[in-house]
């Protein structure tokens, strides 16, 4: 027996991120609250070595180590650095949050670490075994996030609930993964879409794990009606907490979508699509009109992000290399705006305080005209308004239906968009023409405030150009 | 070198809009001198980077530059781009763009100076040359409309910037309206290129333009019409808007209710060219569809001759100066039309110095005259007033065409042209440039005699406080004398029978008229003396001397005239009835029609039942769903089970 | 001799009855952990079998990696349960309600 040592170089920002963590959690264990700040700023330096790590060392085609079950490619690459991104950003808007809280701990930046690293090996991962361990140190370290402010009943229940259903959708998902092995007799990525191509797309038990399959990826991304645990744990959870789930994860969850449906089990593409077309009306319909009821700004987002969800599936579904492209423009786009959306949140929030409800974005043009024209350009890139980011997101999902020749399917989601449209809408009127509830002004750090400027600005600049972002996401195909 | 280049034309364009973002952003946190300096600062850098570029390209005979400087979105295989196409044409459209506009910020500093919207003034301009720029620098259609459109909302400001004043407003409003309507002609022909030419790149689709010479299309079922000619009525429909043509030429004397630099830079030199320009830069287009060319030369010619006339009877000084720019517009467009671009593009080209130089020559005596326009209570303001005397003066000539002047060599060479077109119409064409001459010089020196000769009779207080304007407003009327003196006569020779526009421009063979014209051509001195033996000069002539017995010799005449020929007068006083039909037909036809849509249409049907029917179902439905989100986790497993198994029956049963 | 469908047929009883578990339960939490376990348990024995009537070891070693992932996840759903009842003094399922709509 000959023993090879696996191409190690694949993984290294997995490796690096991995050790960082664990260094991070020792070191945090030896410093005071006074010295908390070094955990956090070792965590971002974390981020930033990964990122690194991911641009600085890239493989011309796609390199596959680990005995097939780790995959490195341009559309990982790409995803992993908006992941380090969102995440670093998040960090950043949490920091003065946490503090004020008493909630600057080092569990955060950790779990948080622990997150990115689950993040990156679903990313990258190239077989059930893979994926499944990705998957779930990321949910795992989800949970304990969700439930970290332990004095608060709302968020123990929250994480009591994703808990149990996110252990029921992996649950499914596994009951899903055995029987695709049955059929396969593998676990391995490119074996099973051989295996699928041997089965035919007719096999029944093929396609019986397919229904489990896809019904823990739509548990992941929140797709209706799998989505019940999404308004309740983006409300339950600490704001800081919220925007860590509502951002980085969905890009994951998508690269998972892409690993499972596309590299694995393109061959019963006639069946996923036709799922996912289900999934995603039912996501557009429900998140958009739901939305529209509710009072609490958390809880709107959430049900912004299930419509959200729906138009990445559009594009998913459409199963062109075009429709992926812009699957994946529209995850990155949502990924800023959901940043932007729950960063102006934590923005309002102060001591005490927690400016969650719609009204307490009433009349915030006359508190502060600047981030009130943030709020609008986030919103208004929501509502995907012409010009910015969130519009050309919809329209390269759109085209790709179309392209798909599934013109009435576009039509069902211009006209839930329509809808949509209205509660974001909505909130610009709160700012802009209502009366302040309350004339505290805002107190953020300088910090926050500069960062989620150029989140705001970054959104409405890229949309007045959105030919670099879009390429970057069909060059991730191109391969 | 190429990219050199390239970095030279983006620097063009950019730097006035880095003026317009410091003077109209930082406005506050900035003095008024430094948003002067800054902005008349971005236009000099362009306005001599402008002639490094005439040099470069004209005179030292480089490569005209074509190519994308950003990609901005690839969508079916179409690009669409911001780029740059910089030949002959383009660099003599810059030139007069850039220095015209520096003239006027230079003359902004005087004529704005009490005003309160000082800064915002000075942004608004920088932007427009900005807009204008992009417009005659672009290689697409695209950017074309970008172009087209931004000036056009530049203009819409600056029309109303004084939004005080009603008058102001619905000039305003009135430039907007008839300017959608060219804009929707302009739109759909953009549409249609797109559409059969699949491409928005003026190189790509004039080169595909000759194999669709022949191809029909049939817009109403059983009617074919050749493309081409659809395509060329569509965009010049866009063209009259912007360069005022009857019937869409309403909004320019309105327009003079903005400040009076903004109706030299951009109601009479540059803006209202663009219509002008475009047909110029489309010329492959319009020589494949004879139809077009005739609709061009006939709208052309009728707002060439018709509105002089009308400039006949205006007491405004501006109006007078605005009236003769509506038919000087006209005699570039009947330039075109007779296959004469160069002619066309050459007028456009004098005329923006003279023009502008009459403008701001008037905005000299308004100012001198405490804003007071009306011809009538001003004359004899010569010895108050002597630098702008003569520049008006050279204005005026320049205006008339007299012999050596520059206007004379442009309005000359298009009266030849016309005089030699086969294209259906060039008969009343000629004719009616012709009489135009005569109008032209009998209105124009009416006006300046009206103010500068003859009994005072302002008041005495406005008299006591005449006098010379500063240099920064004499200075730019200077510095637009000198051009409008002698630019015909060293350009007519390259402009119109030179290779000056070979490759920008493109004439068929059988209708260079400018080619025949050029075989009688032997330098400029020869072209005076060939212009003395031609009626428009004694014309041009006449007219001056009629201006001078009627309204210096005999001032009685013109009452009695006016007290005789009533009808004539009422209809000439109503401007052709232009504005009444508008007010009284189509905006108050509209106003009913939307008033029924309103009523019945809209609150009853869209806001009652859609509208609002919607939002309340909408509403009502959100509140409802809403409570599926029970707060049971017994509810919410329960909801992904019923989902998993109706997929399970779904797709695997 | 045992057939393959019987393993499957096991595990397929034994998946019911968690689902079951799940949402016919009303009272305790720590019963919905006992039926995740369970639900974990029947893809295990999947597993098993399919990895054992296709001679192939990596199903097993799946297997492994479930059993531990779901010793991590107990760990964290009853660290989570403390925390539930320090705050709301109950571990009734029915009392999660504050969060909806």
């Amino acid at each position: 027996m000959e023993f090879e040592i696996p191409k190690m170089s694949a993984a290294l920002p997995e490796m690096f991120v991995l050790g960082m963590a664990c260094l991070i959690l020792v070191i945090d264990l030896f410093l005071t609250d006074k010295n908390r700040i070094i955990t956090y700023l070792l965590a971002q330096a974390t981020l930033v070595g990964a990122a690194i790590a991911s641009l600085g060392y890239q493989f011309g085609s796609p390199e596959i180590a680990f005995n097939g079950s780790f995959i490195r490619d341009a559309m990982g690459d790409t995803l992993k650095v908006f992941i380090y991104l969102s995440v670093f950003v998040v960090f950043l808007y949490s920091r003065s949050y946490l503090q004020a809280r008493n909630l600057f701990r080092g569990e955060f930046f950790v779990l948080g670490l622990f997150g990115v690293l689950g993040m990156m090996i679903m990313v990258s991962a190239h077989s059930l075994l893979t994926l499944y361990l990705g998957l779930e140190l990321l949910s795992l370290s989800m949970y304990a996030l969700v439930a970290m402010n332990r004095d608060s009943s709302y968020s123990s229940e929250a994480a009591m609930k994703y808990f149990v259903l996110g252990a029921l959708a992996s649950g499914m998902l596994l009951y899903g993964m055995s029987m695709l092995y049955g059929v396969t007799g593998s676990l391995e990525l490119s074996q099973i879409s051989a295996g699928v191509a041997t089965a035919g797309a007719g096999n029944m038990v093929l396609v019986f794990g397919l229904v489990f399959t896809v019904v823990g990826l739509a548990f992941k991304l929140g797709a209706v009606p799998f989505h019940m645990w999404v308004p309740d744990v983006y409300h339950g959870s600490p704001t800081a907490v919220t925007v860590y789930i509502g951002s980085a994860p969905k890009i994951a969850a998508f690269a998972m979508v892409m690993r499972l449906l596309v590299d694995g089990l393109e061959g019963l593409q006639e069946h996923w699509q036709g799922m996912l077309v289900i999934l995603a009306i039912l996501s557009l319909a429900l998140g958009n009109i739901t939305a529209i009821a509710q009072t609490n700004i958390k809880r709107m987002l959430a049900y912004s992000t299930i419509a959200h969800v729906g138009y990445l599936l559009l594009g998913v579904l459409s199963g062109s290399d075009s429709g992926y492209a812009s699957a994946m423009f529209y995850t990155i786009v949502y990924a800023l705006m959901s940043l932007g959306g729950f960063g102006m949140i934590m923005l309002l929030s102060r001591t005490g305080f927690e400016a969650d409800r719609l009204d307490d974005f009433k009349g915030l043009n006359e508190r502060s005209p600047w981030f009130a024209f943030m709020m609008l350009i986030l919103m208004f890139s929501m509502a995907g308004v012409p010009v910015f980011l969130g519009f050309w997101a919809k329209l390269s999902v759109l085209s790709a239906v179309v392209e798909a020749e599934m013109v009435w399917l576009a039509a069902v989601a211009v006209v839930f968009s329509i809808i949509g449209a209205f509660y974001y809408l909505r909130v610009v009127k709160l700012m802009y023409f209502d009366k302040p509830e309350d004339n505290t002004p805002i107190d953020s750090e300088f910090d926050v405030r500069v960062m989620l400027s150029a989140n705001s600005l970054a959104i409405l600049v890229l949309g007045l150009f959105p030919g670099a972002l879009m390429s970057l996401c069909v060059n991730a195909f191109a391969l | 070198m190429a990219d050199n280049m390239q970095n030279i034309y983006l620097t063009v364009a950019l730097a006035p809009l880095v003026g317009a973002i410091v003077a109209g952003l930082f406005g506050r946190f900035i003095s008024r001198s430094v948003a002067h300096t800054v902005t008349i600062a971005g236009v000099a850098v362009s306005a001599a980077l402008s002639l490094y570029v005439f040099k470069h390209i004209v005179i030292d005979g480089g490569e005209p530059f074509n190519g994308a400087v950003y990609t901005w979105m690839v969508s079916d295989g179409v690009r669409f781009e911001v780029g740059f196409l910089v030949d002959s044409l383009t660099a003599m459209m810059m030139v007069v763009v850039t220095w015209v506009s520096l003239m006027v910020h230079i003359y902004t500093i005087g004529y704005m100076h009490d005003d309160p919207g000082y800064k915002r003034f000075f942004s608004y301009i920088s932007l427009f040359t900005f807009s204008m720029l992009m417009l005659v620098m672009s290689n697409n259609f695209m950017q074309l409309f970008f172009g087209w459109e931004a000036v056009g909302l530049v203009s819409y400001l600056l029309i109303g910037f004084w939004y005080k004043r009603p008058t102001a407003i619905f000039a305003n409003l009135k430039a907007f309206l008839v300017n959608r309507v060219g804009d929707f002609g302009f739109l759909l022909g953009i549409a249609a290129v797109l559409m059969y030419f699949n491409s928005l790149d003026y190189a790509d689709v004039f080169s595909a333009a000759p194999m669709m010479a022949d191809m029909t299309i049939q817009v109403i079922p059983g009617v074919e019409w050749s493309l081409m000619t659809v395509i060329c009525i569509l965009l010049f429909i866009g063209a009259m808007g912007k360069s005022a043509q009857v019937p869409l030429h309403v909004w320019l004397p309105d327009s003079m209710e903005g400040p009076t630099p903004i109706s030299a830079l951009i109601h009479a030199a540059t803006m209202v060219t663009a219509g002008i320009f475009m047909v110029a830069r489309m010329s492959p287009l319009y020589e494949l569809s004879t139809t077009a060319l005739t609709v061009v030369l006939v709208v052309g010619s009728i707002t060439a001759l018709f509105m002089g006339i009308l400039g006949i009877i205006q007491n405004d000084i501006k109006r007078v100066v605005a009236y003769s720019t509506l038919s000087q517009l006209g005699y570039m467009t009947v330039a075109l039309g007779a296959s004469a671009y160069a002619a066309g593009v050459f007028h456009l080209m004098t005329h923006a110095f003279f023009k502008a130089l009459l403008f701001l020559a008037a905005g000299s005596v308004i100012i001198g005259m405490h804003h007071e326009q009306d011809i009538r209570k001003m004359g004899g303001i010569k010895k108050y007033m002597p630098i702008t005397y003569w520049t008006m003066l050279i204005g005026s000539l320049a205006l008339i065409g007299f012999p050596g002047f520059a206007g004379f060599f442009s309005k000359d060479a298009i009266i030849e042209a016309v005089h030699l077109s086969q294209t259906p119409g060039a008969g009343f064409a000629y004719f009616a440039v012709l009489v135009g001459v005569f109008i032209t010089a009998f209105y124009s020196f009416r006006m300046f005699f009206l103010v500068f000769h003859g009994e005072e009779r302002m008041d005495k207080h406005a008299r006591e406080h005449l006098h010379e304007t500063p240099w920064v407003v004499t200075g730019p009327l200077i510095a637009l004398a000198v051009p409008s003196v002698v630019v015909g006569a060293i350009f007519i020779g390259p402009m119109l029978f030179g290779d000056f526009f070979n490759g920008a421009i493109f004439v068929s063979p059988e209708r260079d008229v400018l080619g025949k014209l050029g075989e009688n051509f032997h330098g400029w001195f020869a072209f005076i003396l060939h212009g003395l033996a031609t009626p428009a000069l004694y014309l041009a002539m006449a007219g001056v001397g009629a201006a001078w017995f009627l309204y210096m010799k005999r001032p009685d005449i013109p009452e009695m005239i006016k007290a005789r020929a009533g009808v004539v007068y009422t209809v000439l006083e109503h401007k052709y009835g232009f504005d009444d039909f508008n007010d009284k037909v189509v905006a108050a036809g509209s106003r009913a029609l939307g008033r029924l849509l309103w009523q019945v249409g809209d609150v009853k049907l869209i806001d009652g039942f859609v509208v609002n029917g919607t939002a309340k179902g909408v509403g009502w439905l959100s509140a409802v769903i809403k409570h599926i989100q029970t707060g049971f986790l017994y509810h919410y497993a329960f909801a992904m089970f019923v989902g998993l198994f109706a997929l399970i029956a779904l797709f695997v049963f | 001799m045992i057939a393959l469908s019987d393993y499957l047929i096991l595990a397929a009883i034994l998946f019911g009855i968690s689902v079951a578990g799940i949402f016919l339960n009303r009272k305790n939490i720590i019963v919905l952990l006992m039926s995740i376990e369970l639900m974990l348990l029947a893809v295990n024995i999947n597993f098993i079998a399919f990895s054992h009537y296709l001679g192939d070891i990596a199903g097993q070693v799946f297997v492994f990696f479930i059993l531990t992932v779901a010793a991590a996840e107990a760990a964290i759903g009853l660290a989570i349960l403390v925390v539930l009842f320090r705050n709301k003094h109950t571990i009734n399922v029915e009392d999660l309600d504050s969060l909806k709509g």
